[in-house]
């Protein structure tokens, strides 16, 4: 995408907050902001991540036989939904640049009904591992040769405290799109003469699709050792 | 304002509106987005929980002057330590010079009118206070006897105080933590006058530059440690407890991961304002400007990389401990990179000794020896004698309460003319600096020898070896002159805000941007955005402005005499 297509916002019209000087300056300060936002999250789950690798490397050949017990086809059904919300949300960011807000309108609407689905698909994973008493705590039960209780129940602790804490992330950037959305139909100028506030929820939702990048792969597709 | 009002900078002190005077309801405070004004909030929180921390403490040193523990019950005890620890750590030393002093003077420092993100920065004050308040409610609620670390798997399976409430509120301070670092770092990148390039920034901003990098990588790490803690204490699976297949260790790791680079967001800060002070009473550049602004950034990036000091004797291998220690004493470097050239700086300046600069001076004797004695337990051989005993809390708190206090303190004095626009008697402060001083070392260094002898901290019964009690007796005795010398600013501080002088917009001569703004300044800092063409700490330029000027008038003088 060049950048000579799309409409620079005219200065005048913008919403500039007074600690600023002009409108560049705080556009460039907003995308400082959130990237450097970015970098905490990454390190928040980072350290899930580290239990994770910790895990995996003591005790190998038991999480495969462990992992079995996850679905991979929801798993990549998941993934397909994530990367096109992660596709529509680009365009959604592209449209607002060229002020097609009904366009971009129609693209934030089907990433948040991507959204949904995601969290749907979940829904029936999680139901099923409940079923299964899969769920670390004092109902987890089991039976499965090849790995022992106390593995099974640590890789379900992180299968579910890392892709619950993903999944908080969906329903914020379900939130934070809705609102998104919202003010878009109702052309409210804090985000109509601009694109930035879309390109923010945009690099937002870009995170949130690229951690479950990761996680498909680390929990539903481990490689028998 | 109307176009007939008169122009801001021609009204008298009295009538010109500033931060303060703008507006005086309670809700105009709570709702506020200036800067300063979220500063003032801080102080005055901050303050209040460094007292409560300060309470906690004084009732530790009463117990240790007997031997036999006769004051209060060893749970009691505990708790009480852990509640001084909890207290000072997160919500007094982290944020306490970024939160005030850095919201206060940062944006001014660079010539910006506020910070990137004013809401931001109010939502962050209110998780302080909703996180400090969970703590408070934690130990009032019957306590929490973990100590600050929260080690496992005693916090998590066999403690029985209020450990998660008191998680949830250090993960939401965390969290104002991080907001405030990631203010810092887009303000400091984006917001800077025409003019402010990096190398002309004051030193106290590229010190909360690097405390903010640091904020906004290490935080996020504690914060879901903790929340692992909780999620192993509530739901009972072994995450760190060995007795449910975890891994203690990896909570040592992790939480060090954050604890130690933590260190260094609370002495950090100090050393920017030590950078201001020696500069500023020294009349003189700062000696090796550069050296003095990478050693941040190389403190910010080793610091990140020595935490397993804290576990050669936890059970971490031979060769990790090994370049653990070697990666620590690397990182004194830096530190003795600023102290050295903070010590060019004052060699041959032109030093006033005011208050400010009394305790610039005494943040440097007791910078030293935190430092120095780091190295001690740096050392492999040296710690496995040292570890956990006096020696270890004599060493942190000369780094956290001689280091980050005095330069707490120093900054307090010397903003405080900007914030309030009011001068304190300066020969009280001298008498606080003083005290503080005196009061730090007799309390403190005893317990070097105590560690060295062996005692080990944490316990309040030591009868079986009465020897050490004649230590505790002076150290405690030297904590009644440090208290002193805490609350006494208090006093002195307060009446000047009625009955000090007006303090003018630069009382100390100093050069940075903030010192051009009135005195409490404005609500957007500047009438006019500055332009910076002049190196930060530039007293040579102004020094040789004064000479000529001074000259000048000589030259009348001689002149009129040789008329007459």
């Amino acid at each position: 995408m060049s950048t000579a297509t799309h409409t620079r916002p005219d200065p005048a019209e913008v919403d500039l907050h007074v600690q600023f000087e002009d409108i560049e300056q705080q556009n460039e300060t907003y995308l400082v902001g959130m990237w450097t936002f970015l970098v905490t999250e990454v390190m928040f789950f980072g350290g899930l991540f580290l239990v994770y690798i910790l895990q995996r490397w003591m005790h190998a050949p038991q999480w495969y036989v462990i992992h079995e017990q996850l679905d991979w086809r929801l798993g990549g059904l998941n993934t397909m939904i994530l990367l096109f919300s992660s596709f529509t949300m680009a365009c959604a960011v592209h449209f607002s640049q060229l002020r097609k807000f009904d366009k971009q309108l129609q693209m934030l609407g089907i990433t948040i009904l991507c959204a949904f689905g995601f969290l749907v698909v979940k829904f029936f994973e999680w139901s099923a591992k409940i079923e299964h008493h899969l769920v670390p705590g004092a109902h987890f039960e089991w039976a499965h040769a090849g790995a022992s209780k106390g593995v099974a129940e640590m890789f379900f602790v992180l299968y579910f405290s890392m892709t619950g804490l993903h999944a908080i992330h969906v329903i914020i950037g379900i939130i934070v799109i809705g609102v998104l959305a919202t003010l878009v139909a109702k052309r409210h100028t804090s985000v109509n003469r601009d694109y930035l506030p879309t390109e923010m929820i945009g690099l937002y939702w870009h995170f949130v699709d690229l951690v479950w990048i990761f996680l498909y792969p680390l929990f539903y597709l481990i490689p028998k050792s | 304002m109307s176009a007939t009002a008169a122009r801001p900078e021609e009204l008298d002190d009295a009538t010109r509106p500033n931060y303060l005077n703008v507006s005086h309801t309670i809700k105009s405070w709570l709702l506020t987005q200036d800067h300063k004004r979220i500063a003032v909030l801080y102080l005055v929180s901050i303050s209040f929980f460094f007292l409560l921390g300060g309470l906690a403490a004084s009732m530790i040193r009463l117990e240790l002057t007997s031997p036999r523990g006769v004051m209060l019950e060893s749970e009691t005890y505990n708790k009480m330590f852990s509640a001084h620890g909890i207290i000072m750590v997160f919500l007094f030393l982290v944020p306490s010079i970024p939160a005030t002093f850095g919201n206060f003077a940062l944006p001014m420092m660079i010539g910006a009118k506020d910070l990137a993100f004013p809401r931001l920065n109010l939502l962050s004050w209110y998780l302080y206070m909703i996180g400090g308040g969970l703590i408070l409610a934690a130990l009032l609620m019957g306590g929490v006897d973990t100590g600050w670390t929260f080690y496992t798997p005693y916090s998590s399976m066999y403690s029985s105080g209020h450990v998660v409430l008191a998680i949830v509120g250090v993960f939401i301070a965390g969290f104002s933590s991080i907001f405030t670092g990631l203010n810092f770092i887009a303000t400091v990148h984006k917001m800077r006058a025409p003019g402010m390039t990096w190398f002309r920034m004051p030193l106290f901003v590229w010190a909360m530059y690097a405390t903010s990098v640091i904020i906004v990588l290490g935080t996020p790490v504690v914060a879901i440690t903790l929340a692992l803690v909780a999620v192993e204490a509530t739901m009972g699976v072994g995450i760190f407890s060995p007795a449910l297949g975890g891994d203690p260790v990896l909570f040592q790791h992790m939480f060090w991961f954050y604890s130690h680079p933590a260190v260094y967001i609370m002495i950090l800060p100090s050393m920017g304002v030590m950078s201001e002070l020696i500069a500023c009473f020294s009349r003189k550049r700062i000696f090796g400007y550069h050296f003095v602004a990478f050693s941040s950034l190389a403190i910010a990036g080793l610091g990140f990389i020595v935490w397993g000091h804290h576990m050669f004797t936890s059970g971490q291998s031979t060769f990790q401990s090994l370049v653990f220690s070697l990666i620590s004493f690397v990182v004194a470097v830096p530190s003795a990179v600023k102290t050295f050239n903070w010590m060019a700086t004052i060699y041959k300046g032109n030093v006033d000794l005011r208050s400010p600069m009394i305790f610039a001076l005494g943040f440097l004797g007791l910078f030293v020896v935190g430092g120095l004695t780091g190295l001690y337990l740096a050392s492999l051989a040296t710690d496995v004698h040292l570890q956990a005993t006096y020696f270890v809390v004599a060493h942190f708190h000369y780094i956290m309460v001689g280091g980050a206090m005095m330069g707490f303190l120093g900054a307090l004095h010397y903003w405080w003319p900007k914030m309030t626009g009011k001068m304190y008697s300066d020969n009280w402060a001298k008498i606080g600096a003083a005290l503080v001083f005196v009061g730090f070392n007799l309390t403190f260094f005893p317990q070097f020898i105590l560690g060295y002898l062996g005692m080990p901290r944490r316990y309040h019964y030591y009868d079986f070896a009465p020897q050490w009690q004649a230590y505790n007796i002076m150290s405690s005795a030297g904590a009644s002159v440090l208290a002193l010398g805490y609350i006494l600013p208090a006093f002195y501080l307060l009446h000047s805000l009625k009955y000090g002088k007006p303090a003018g917009r630069n009382p100390w001569g100093a050069v940075g941007l903030e010192w051009q703004t009135e005195s409490p300044p404005d609500t957007h800092n500047f009438h006019e955005i500055p332009i910076v063409t002049h190196e930060a700490y530039d007293y040579a330029a102004v020094d040789e402005i004064e000479h000529a000027q001074a000259q000048e008038v000589m030259k009348k003088e001689a002149h009129m005499g040789s008329d007459e």
